[in-house]
């Protein structure tokens, strides 16, 4: 089971990465959020793989590592939030330089600098 | 009294003139005045018991635990430069008020000199290296302020820039000496360097402290190859220069030798390097100033001349050399600065500095020239003036030492040179100015300045000449501790104008007569010289700084090539390059956990997110389908969750990937739908690369992690998460008790995100299409009415769910982040089946205020417990009995949670409400309806 894990969240950090380095906004924006995933999945892992151990009392023999689950907790929503900001930021840069590249265009470099 | 009173007075007294900036000069000048005159009666309660032998010390603690301490001494050599910073300080500033025009921001240019003076006082005081170097910088620091402070011209800046620059550099490298010396002495106090002189000077590192150190004096001292920014700072007013350069700034170069002269010379190294420096530095210098048709130039050469004298004289370091040196410190400080003002009175009342434009005024301004001549003699080293007798000394030095074998007489010959050219410019600083003919048109017709103006140089010219005449009684005292704490040993100093006919009077009189031949001869010197014109030091070192920050900017036009995949390729590359080697050095990858065994499940649902995440990474160019995929494996993602017992992360996960992906959708419409083929195929393979890499670490390290077995600080959760926080869902607990601060940063984060995303979308203008990507124009039906029917159906039962599961939160999985997002997507649901005017008709809340209501309520909570003196966030509860509900329980957590449910759904709301508008409020007209 461990080893399938860890597969899956290869690949799928893979697959962020890959977007991640595409040349428009929007599959960065996708590609970060699904590195998030990853993330998530990777450090919800440093509590090791337990399968009916819901940390709720009464309800198991023995319990999952809750801490690491908190953490993911928030980092889900905090994960969000910055989701929510890349990607408007995408529309808002493609609204006032009117393309979605991510790399600075020449014509725009000299009054930038 | 106290001795840090003589640093800090200057210091703060810096404020003092700039608080008074309304007041007239005079009261200005004498509030500035009252600084060093304060400081001076401090020191004079000190300076007999540091005759007397003794090292009066202060101390309060700075930085304990860098080895930086406020420490402060003063022995002989701090008392030698304290007097001479204190003392010509005060006449500088007398003259500096009749010098400065009534256009002059006289305000600015006392508290700037009041701080050098501070910062100078630091460094012969510090009796910490560290802190010395603290002062060290900050007399770059003030002195660049000095030099530059006519502003307006383009002169002062350059020169400014260029001392900082150069002492700035030298100030780097003498912090890197230091701490090599402190590494080696084991401390940074001056005693704990002292004492452990003979182990710097055999350690293994002595050759690059005493290089660093060195570079440290030579630029500030303006010795060879460093001299070039001096003559440049002339572009400071004169009292800048006349202080700068005579008594302070050039001589904390001299002073860093003197102060570590126990520890580091007396070694072949420092013998060749400093004496030969101060040899060079001073024959390069003397013929300049020869050459120099300003007043301040030739002045500005000589101070380098002089100070490679003395500079060569700490070179040979016997103590008959320190001696000399130190006389010699003393004696160029009084002269030197009087005849920087005596420059400035001429530059003053003739409105020219150029020798080739004066001539004949000796009769126009005979007090002035008379206190010239003085001055000037004794620069020129002709008895019975100071200046001849640590002259005499330094050729006797010269002639005792033997430290280049049978070439040792090179030393007296070229010192007897030295001598010459400084007897040569001497006359003609003189004979060009006062005499040569008679009186020539100048821009304003010269005369006397005010008596007050020429008193500074009158007191100076008077001490040039009572040492001349009494040097036992006028320095030996002080010069006894000066030497002693210099070559660390006892001192006796023994001065006397006569000495008898010997071989340095012999040098002396062919200096003199030297002299006065070059002299004579200068016209063809000027014409010898005119074919180096071309060079100059300013615009050499310009070019140099030019192509210094041309080659920086060239590089990081490289590196900044505004290309985000080249930066976050360059990133993610650094990553596998650091990573690899230590991932290559674990050797065992699996640890001894034993793994679990595969079910269908997961199996099934690992293929699923697999395909579903190459899916999306290869689908990329058709977005649309890109997010479904993207939603395919948050789902799954969730799943995993709820399989691997974290049933409030599946809650989570689910609910945030319904509003990630109506957000994402949301945009979708701003953007393009399609990505063009962009990358190259070379590309497209490099990205392959680094991505497998990426995730072929990330894979190794997850399963290194899986498999170990480990020990885990969750056991005191567990184990008290019912007695200690009242709730028997562990994680919650976790969230809105233990770690409950953590919570209210993040659901901070939250706010501000959304705050920030808010401000994104003011006045934004995006781009709107009014068709799909085939062409097709949007469907006219806004609101279908099935999905309006059911949405008003789904409201009611999401809230229900929600206070549902927010309630049983404590408990059993739920809480108020998952609630909040319940709301917030059932809210959602509305605005995209009703539109924005008919959900603002029906509920008209204002989301920003109801975030921060949020924020505050968690934040309020956790002050609260203070009120029962408890630490912040303290949480509390009981169990309450219900008629019909029954016994359940109330924490203040759930008060906590409370808040972090409204931040949510605020926060969400806030996002996708502003952004939702954008849709209708911008939608083209022409079609729908």
């Amino acid at each position: 089971m461990e080893t399938l894990y860890s597969v899956t969240v290869g690949i799928l950090t893979a697959c962020s990465v890959f977007l991640i380095l595409r040349g428009r906004s929007f599959p960065v924006v996708v590609g970060i959020t699904m590195l998030s995933y990853a993330v998530n999945l990777f450090l919800f892992s440093t509590g090791r793989l337990t399968i009916d151990g819901a940390p709720i009392y009464g309800t198991q023999e023995i319990y999952a590592d809750p801490l690491p689950q908190a953490l993911v907790l928030t980092a889900i929503v905090i994960g969000f939030a910055m989701t929510a900001y890349s990607i408007i930021l995408a529309v808002r840069a493609r609204g006032e330089l009117g393309t979605d590249e991510v790399n600075q265009q020449d014509n725009s470099t000299e009054g930038n600098r | 009294m106290n001795l840090l009173f003589i640093i800090f007075a200057p210091f703060f007294g810096a404020l003092l003139p700039l608080i008074f900036k309304q007041a007239s000069r005079p009261i200005k000048t004498g509030i500035t005045l009252l600084v060093p005159i304060l400081c001076l009666i401090v020191l004079f309660q000190y300076a007999p018991a540091t005759l007397a032998g003794e090292v009066p010390k202060q101390m309060v603690e700075w930085l304990p635990g860098i080895g930086l301490d406020f420490a402060v001494r003063l022995d002989g050599l701090s008392l030698l430069f304290v007097g001479l910073i204190l003392g010509i300080g005060l006449l500088i500033i007398a003259y500096a008020h009749y010098y400065l025009s009534s256009n002059d921001d006289e305000s600015r240019f006392y508290a700037c000199l009041l701080l050098f003076m501070s910062s100078m006082l630091g460094i012969v005081m510090a009796d910490n290296i560290l802190l010395l170097w603290v002062f060290w910088e900050l007399t770059s620091i003030s002195s660049f302020l000095l030099i530059g402070y006519w502003f307006h011209s383009s002169d002062a800046r350059r020169g400014a820039r260029m001392a900082l620059a150069t002492t700035g550099a030298g100030g780097l490298a003498l912090l890197a000496g230091l701490l090599i010396i402190g590494h080696i002495a084991g401390g940074y106090q001056l005693d704990t360097v002292f004492a452990a002189a003979e182990q710097i000077k055999t350690h293994a590192y002595y050759v690059p402290a005493l290089i660093l150190m060195l570079l440290g004096a030579f630029t500030k001292s303006a010795q060879f190859p460093f001299q070039f920014w001096l003559p440049h700072a002339m572009a400071a007013p004169t009292p800048v220069s006349a202080y700068l350069h005579s008594a302070t700034m050039v001589k904390a170069g001299i002073f860093l030798l003197a102060r570590f002269h126990p520890v580091l010379a007396e070694t072949e190294l420092w013998f060749t390097l400093v004496t030969l420096t101060g040899l060079i530095t001073m024959l390069v210098g003397a013929y300049f100033a020869l050459l120099k048709h300003d007043l301040k130039g030739l002045l500005a050469f000589s101070t380098i001349s002089h100070l490679g004298l003395i500079c060569m004289l700490l070179g040979i370091g016997t103590q008959g050399a320190v001696i000399a040196a130190l006389f010699h410190v003393i004696n160029h400080a009084f002269f030197k600065a009087a005849l920087f003002m005596t420059a400035g009175i001429i530059d003053h009342e003739s409105g020219t500095r150029d020798m080739r434009k004066l001539q004949g005024l000796m009769s126009l301004m005979p007090i002035t020239a008379t206190l010239a001549m003085i001055v000037a003699a004794s620069m020129a080293g002709i008895p019975p003036f100071n200046g001849f007798m640590s002259k005499e000394l330094f050729l006797d030095q010269a002639l005792q030492q033997h430290l280049f074998g049978g070439l040792s007489w090179f030393i007296p010959v070229l010192a007897t040179v030295g001598a010459m050219l400084s007897v040569a410019y001497s006359i003609r600083f003189i004979h060009d100015v006062f005499f040569n003919g008679e009186y020539k048109e100048l821009p304003t017709k010269p005369h006397d300045p005010p008596r007050m103006m020429s008193a500074p140089v009158v007191v100076l010219a008077l001490l040039c000449i009572a040492i001349g005449l009494a040097p036992m009684t006028m320095v030996s005292g002080i010069l006894d501790q000066a030497a002693s704490a210099v070559t660390a040993t006892q001192v006796q100093v023994k001065l006397s104008l006569w000495h008898g006919f010997n071989l340095p009077l012999l040098m002396s009189a062919v200096a003199v007569i030297g002299g006065i031949l070059i002299y004579m001869a200068r016209d063809q010197l000027f014409t010898f010289n005119r074919q180096f014109d071309g060079q100059d030091a300013k615009h050499n070192f310009e070019i140099i700084v030019q192509k210094i920050s041309d080659a920086a900017a060239n590089f990081y036009e490289r590196l900044d090539t505004g290309s985000l995949q080249r930066y976050i390729a360059f990133v993610l590359i650094s990553v596998i390059v650091v990573l690899i080697p230590s991932l290559s050095d674990l050797n065992v990858v699996t640890g001894g956990k034993p793994q679990l065994p595969v079910d269908m499940v997961s199996m099934v649902g690992a293929l699923v997110l697999i395909g579903a995440a190459f899916a999306t990474a290869t689908l990329h160019r058709n977005r649309f389908v890109m997010l479904t995929m993207l939603s395919v494996v948050g789902l799954i993602v969730s799943l995993a969750f709820a399989h691997f017992s974290a049933p409030d992360l599946a809650m989570t996960q689910l609910v945030v990937e319904v509003v990630s992906i109506i957000l994402m959708i949301l945009a979708l419409f701003f953007m393009p739908q399609k990505t063009n083929r962009a990358s190259s195929g070379h590309r497209v393979f490099r990205d392959i690369i680094i991505a497998s890499f990426i995730g072929g670490i990330v894979a190794t390290l997850n399963f290194a992690i899986l498999t170990s077995p480990f020990e885990s600080i969750s056991d005191f959760f567990l184990a008290n998460a019912k007695s200690g926080g009242g709730g028997t869902n562990v994680v919650n607990v976790i969230l809105v008790d233990f770690r409950g601060f953590d919570t209210l940063g993040e659901i901070t984060v939250l706010a501000i995100a959304a705050a920030g995303i808010h401000k994104l979308l003011n006045k934004l203008k995006p781009f709107m299409p009014s068709s799909d990507i085939d062409g097709r124009p949007w469907h006219r039906i806004k609101h279908p009415l099935m999905l309006t029917t059911v949405s008003n159906i789904i409201l009611p039962m999401a809230m229900v769910v929600a206070v549902y599961i927010f309630f049983r939160g404590h408990n059993l999985p739920g809480g108020g982040f998952i609630a909040g997002l319940i709301v917030a997507s059932a809210m959602i649901l509305q605005y995209i089946a009703n539109g924005v005017d008919w959900v603002k008709e029906r509920f008209d809340v204002n989301y920003q205020s109801l975030m921060s209501f949020g924020v505050m309520t968690a934040a309020l909570t956790g002050v609260g417990s203070w009120i029962f003196d408890k630490p912040f966030l303290t949480s509390w509860f009981t169990y309450l009995d219900w008629p019909v509900v029954g016994k359940f329980e109330f924490a203040t957590a759930l008060l906590f949670d409370l808040g972090v449910f409204l931040t949510v759904i605020g926060a969400t709301m806030m996002i996708l409400s502003n952004f939702g508008k954008m849709t209708t409020r911008h939608r083209p007209t022409h079609e729908g309806h």
